[in-house]
Order: C-alpha cells, then structure tokens, then sequence
C-alpha cells in the first residue's frame, strides 16, 4: 500500500489550463443551449407531400406502453419494407418532454385529447395529409371535430376509453351504485374491506375529485375556478391516508389479485386484466354515477419528424378496418373505426366497461387543456403526498 | 549521484526537466480519457442544468433560456417543498443508522474470520450488489406483498394479514438492504486494517470488552463509519425508484419530486434548482469526509500515522483501562 501511495507522479494541473478546460465545458455547454433553442423558428409547415403508403425511410414510433399488438407493426415491416423503432411511454407529459427538448426524434406520437391541444398550440405537431391516407375516412364522424383539435388538422384517432373505478362485486352490490364516495368520503371508503388505489397522474385524480365535488370539468377550466381546483387538491389531501398506492400501470393486475378492492383507471386496463383471468363474475369496471372521464389517444407527427412519409402510412395502415379491429382484440379499448366493427371480438363489443351505454356516455367528459392553470393542477397531486 | 540501476542519465538540469515534462506528458495521457468523460458526461450537464436553473417557466409549460432571475430557488423555500426535503433528509438518516446498526456488528464478524473464510463471506456480500437495483426492488415487492411469503407465514402463524408494501416502513427496509453494502465495505476495510494488538493491549490493562471496543475499536474505524455514512446518505437522499416502488409513490421524495417537476409538471427551472441544491449538499458531505478522514488517520500515509500517532494511541489505550 504504502509504496503504491509513494508512487503518485509529481505532475499537477496547471492551472492555467484547468481554466481553459472550464472555458471549454462553457462554450459546449452553450452550443448544446443554442442547438436547444434552435428548433423553434421551424414553424408547422403545411401538410406533407406524400402519397398514400409511400414511405420515406424508417419509422420512429413513440407510444403508451402496451398498446400494440406487436404482430401489427410486424406486418406493417414487410408491406412497407421499412423498419420501426418502437419505444413507449407511461404519460402524456413524458412524451411531451421529450418531444419538445428534442432529445430525442419521434415520427409518430399517440397524444390523447388534452395533449393534442397543449401541443399543436405549442406548435409541436404539423398538420397531417388526409390525402395520403384515405383509410382515415374509416373514422367514426363522431370523432371528426373534437374540442381539442376543432379543423382536425393534426390528428387521426386512435383508440379511445373511459376513466372510472375497477372494483370487486362485493363492494358494488354494498353500493348499489358505483359512486366516487367510495373513494372520496371517508364513511362510505371504510365499508371498503380492501385497499384502494388511485391513478399516479395529476389531471386524472384533479377531474376525478372535482366529478365528486359535483363541477364539470369544461366548466372549472374555460372559467379558470382556480378554487375549485383547489378544493380538489385538499379533496386529495385527506384521501392520500387511506390509499395503498398511486399506480398507472397494474392497477387492473392489482385488482385481480386482490392487491386492492377499489382502483382508480383506465376502462381497457382493467378489461384487459379481467378478461385475461376470466374474472367477469368476481370483478368489474364502472363509471360512477357523478361521471367519469372520456378520452381519445389520437396519432400526430411532431414538428421535427424525420419521416413523414412513413408516418402517414403508418397511420393509413393502423386505420385500416381490420388493422384497427386488432388494436381493440389487442389492448381491450374502444375502437374509433368504423369500419372495424365487424371484425372485433363479439365479447368486447358486448362489454358496457368498454362499449358504455348512451346513457353512461352523457356522464363522460374530457379533460380539458388546462393551460396556465396545468401547473396548478399538477401541485395539488404534489401537495396531496406531502 | 551514482544511479543504483546502473542507467545512464543525462547529467545537467535540462536532463532532469525533460524527464519532468515526459513524466507530465505520460500524467495527462493516462488522465484524459477519464478527464473528457467526465467533462462530457459531468461538467456539461452540470453547467447545463445550473443554467436552467436560473431560467424562466412560462405559463405554457416551456422553458424560456431569457429572464435569467432566482425566482425557482425562492420557489424552494415553499412549506411543501420544505417538508418534502426534510422527510428526505429524515429517511436518508434513518437508512444510515440502520444501515450502521446492521453492518458494523457484521463487517466485525467478516474482519475477525481467517483469511480464506474472508474471501467467501465477502463474495457473498458482493453478490447482491451485482445484481441489478431494479429486480432486487421488484424481488422485496413481492416478497412483502399481502400475497407473499412473509404475509403468507404470518398468516399461518394465525397473526392476520400482513399489510406492509405501501409504507414508510417497506421503503426503510428496501433502502437499508439496498444500500447496506455500501456500509459493509468501508467498513470492513477499515476493521481488517485496524492494529488489533491495541486492542489486546487496551485488554491486557484491564479494560472490559465493551469498553476496548467503545474506546479503542471505534474510534479507530471512525474513518469507515463515515466512509460508509456519505456513501450510504448521499443516494438515499436522492434515491427515486425505491420510495416509489415499494411506497406505493404515496409520499413524496426529494428524488421523485425533482422527476415530477421534470416528467409531469414540466417545471424546468425548479427541477433543475433543486438538482443543483442537491449536487452542492452532496458535495459538501463528501468534502466533509475528507476532512474528517484525513482527521481520523493520515489518509493513505500509514507509515507516517504509525510513527506519528503512537502516543496518541497509547493514550486511548491507558484511557480505556482508566
């Protein structure tokens, strides 16, 4: 040891040069800053050139996690011949990070409703070719002028669903009715025997408090009710004591396995898991009688995409009738596709957690683009585990 | 001067400061590759995020690199953001001590074991550090999960359920075996060099064990301890996937709150005010170290140490017989 410690050559840094290397680690720390920036005088430009299935080089595919089937993208490879680097996310703000610093280059994202207003807002997405992809017509004119995206310039719809409450038969015949009491008000979540869950995302849990609070959420956002909002976080606040967790991704598995009795989530989420473990007589999903929450996940090519061409026909592809009938065999959510209908499982389509009536459907509402107030919203999930 | 070697050196100063300036040009050649690294992978991200820090958040939820102000680290004085450092800093403790607590008695056992049973025993600590942080996470998961083994013992033992998954008392357990190794080494190596005839020498003048120990032994493995403690303290105080994992992400961390300001809330010039708040109270505790190591024995000196401390050695050991 000692001769090792005895060995250490005499050099030392110059500090002359130490200093040069400091002014170095600055000048690329400032060009990294200005290629950042760089990207923002690109405006949206019009929609691309391309005709229908043309590609234009290798797809990059950011989507949510589990929402593909892998075979799709398969095919999509050997009609096209090009490859598809997929890669997925857990929230809408995640892909948006990501899409806005650039770090990273996505030809096809999969915002939902919400999203696609803060982004083509921001202009971060470009306006799509309808030309280039004429099985969009297979759309549902149902979905043609959504709120977020009112000329429907900028998306393609994907797959849609519901935000409720997963819950076990015991707990729905105790209450008669599926209601967010059964979360929200501590007598009603103390004859709960198990645990309960709540989605880790702030726009969900902010929409689902004031659904209970009795507030539309078009009318708490458009009329900026910073209160309300408020209201909900301290709603939020005296739930937190009586969760298990916060979880966006097994909430459906933990339901199953009696992690929890009451969960918090998205409708195809918990079909998935019932239908894998066949548990229809034992399990449900539900939305409460004071509404839930409807959302599309749309397709959108961001700003800086590589490979436009690819995207559009990706999207062409994806809208195609049995295509889009894979998606929902595949990941249990609604289908926008009209033309897909034929071809989806008869047990989805009878299913009303996924299919709800019009009646449960006049209770559903988007969440709203939050704008300046997304920032507040986001505090109250903070403040709620703190 | 004859050289022992029987080389022949160049007689005259400028032989001497070309041998110096070889020696030098061979110092930066081996530094570099890790110097770059370092100063791609470190010193960049780091004036990078010092940068945002100071940037604005406009109401959109962009990033403006204009309007350079302080507003984020006011922002860090807020109650919540407070609290949520304090039960942080609170956690990190807790995982420390604990971590003291377990691995001291057990690196004194590794230490006092012969030399080949020593290398077994420290094999079977390395393994688990090998292995990657996520699966031992998942792995503690699953083994404290209400249909796990231990609910599932207790359960047979007629003592109920076993509701632990999802609170604080889960995160400390998966921290403390997370990071317990960190402990153990330092540790050890600061028992296995430990003179151990100054112990038999504190015993020899009628100290009892405990106070050999108490007297001798730890003041002597004080370098270790806080080796271990920084090594232990400084992820835990940061750490992110654990408090989520097995706390259900129901209180909020340090760690996972910068994530949130980066990933959710889209707060850059907060997350980054915070990181950069915790860089400088990491590398305030690692400065700390230093001083006290190089305090507690001569750092790497030994030869020095041995000559230079001998009375103060033999002062401890009178002191424990006293």
């Amino acid at each position: 040891m000692t001769t090792v410690t005895r060995r250490i050559p005499s050099w030392r840094p110059h500090s002359g040069r130490s200093r040069l290397l400091l002014a170095a680690a600055i000048v690329g720390a400032a060009g990294l800053l200005a290629a950042a920036c760089g990207g923002d005088d690109d405006e949206a430009a019009s929609a691309a050139d391309c005709e229908p299935g043309e590609t234009d080089g290798d797809l990059s595919f950011y989507n949510w996690a589990e929402y593909i089937d892998p075979e799709l993208l398969t095919s999509f490879e050997a009609e096209t011949g090009v490859n598809v680097e997929y890669t997925t996310y857990e929230s809408n703000e995640e892909m948006l990070s990501k899409v806005e610093s650039g770090a990273a280059i996505f030809d096809l994202v999969v915002p939902s409703d919400y999203m696609v207003d803060t982004m083509r807002r921001e202009g971060l997405l470009q306006e799509l070719n309808f030309d280039a992809m004429p099985n969009a017509a297979n759309i549902d004119p149902a979905f043609a002028n959504p709120p977020f995206d009112p000329e429907h310039k900028y998306h393609v719809a994907y797959q849609w669903g519901t935000t409720g409450i997963g819950m076990t038969y015991e707990v729905l015949d105790m209450l008669g009715e599926s209601t967010w009491a059964v979360i929200f008000d501590p007598d009603t979540a103390a004859l709960v025997p198990g645990s309960i869950s709540l989605l880790d995302d702030a726009p969900e849990t902010v929409s689902a408090a004031l659904k209970y609070l009795g507030y539309r959420l078009e009318d708490v956002i458009n009329n900026g009710n910073e209160d309300a909002i408020r209201e909900a976080g301290e709603l939020l606040r005296a739930t937190n004591e009586r969760l298990l967790k916060y979880d966006s991704v097994t909430f459906g598995d933990d339901l199953i396995n009696g992690e929890v009795d009451v969960a918090h989530g998205w409708s195809g989420g918990f079909a998935t898991s019932i239908a894998e473990t066949d548990s229809y007589e034992t399990h449900v999903y539900t939305i409460p009688k004071e509404g839930g929450v409807l959302w599309v996940d749309t397709m959108a090519i961001p700003h800086n995409a590589d490979n436009v061409c690819s995207a559009h026909a990706m999207i062409n592809f994806l809208t195609d009738a049995e295509n889009g009938a894979a998606l929902t065999n595949y990941n249990y959510y609604g289908s926008p596709n009209s033309a897909s209908t034929p071809y989806i499982a008869s047990e989805i389509l009878d299913d009303p957690g996924i299919y709800p009536p019009p009646e449960v459907n006049a209770r559903l509402e988007f969440i709203p683009h939050a704008g300046d107030m997304a920032l507040l919203i986001q505090d109250q999930l903070t403040n709620a585990k703190s | 001067m004859q050289p022992a070697g029987g080389r022949p050196v160049n007689s005259g100063a400028s032989g001497e400061e070309a041998a110096a300036r070889a020696k030098r040009r061979q110092g930066v050649l081996l530094a570099s590759p890790g110097a770059l690294y370092l100063l791609i992978f470190f010193v960049v991200p780091l004036v990078l995020i010092s940068v945002y820090s100071f940037a604005t958040r406009t109401s959109t939820g962009r990033t403006a690199l204009s309007g350079w102000n302080l507003e984020s680290y006011r922002d860090i004085g807020d109650n919540v953001i407070l609290g949520i450092i304090g039960r942080s800093a609170w956690l990190a403790t807790l995982t420390t001590v604990l971590c003291i607590a377990v691995g001291y008695p057990f690196a004194y056992y590794l230490a006092t074991r012969p030399r080949h049973v020593r290398a077994v025993l420290l094999v079977l600590v390395m393994i688990p550090f090998w292995t990657n942080g996520l699966v031992r996470v998942f792995a503690i998961r699953f083994l404290l999960g209400s249909n796990g083994p231990a609910s599932a013992l207790s359960e047979s033992l007629g003592l109920g359920t076993f509701r632990i998954l999802f609170t604080p008392t889960a995160v400390t357990i998966g921290m403390v075996y997370g990071f317990l190794t960190l402990m153990v080494l330092p540790l050890y190596v600061a028992l296995e060099r430990m003179d151990w005839s100054l112990t038999e020498a504190a015993r020899d003048l009628y100290a009892s064990g405990s106070k050999a120990f108490w007297k001798v032994t730890l003041p002597l493995t004080k370098s270790g301890i806080v080796a271990g403690s920084v090594l232990v303290f400084v992820p835990s105080f940061g750490s992110y996937v654990v408090p989520d994992i097995l706390g259900g992400a129901k209180t909020l961390l340090i760690g996972s709150y910068i994530a949130s300001q980066f990933r959710d809330a889209r707060n850059y010039p907060l997350g980054a005010a915070l990181s950069v708040l915790l860089i400088l109270a990491m590398l305030l505790a690692v400065a700390l170290n230093q001083r006290s190591g190089s305090g507690a024995e001569g750092g790497g000196r030994p030869r020095l140490r041995r000559r230079g401390r001998a009375g103060g050695e033999a002062e401890t050991v009178t002191a424990a017989a006293s």
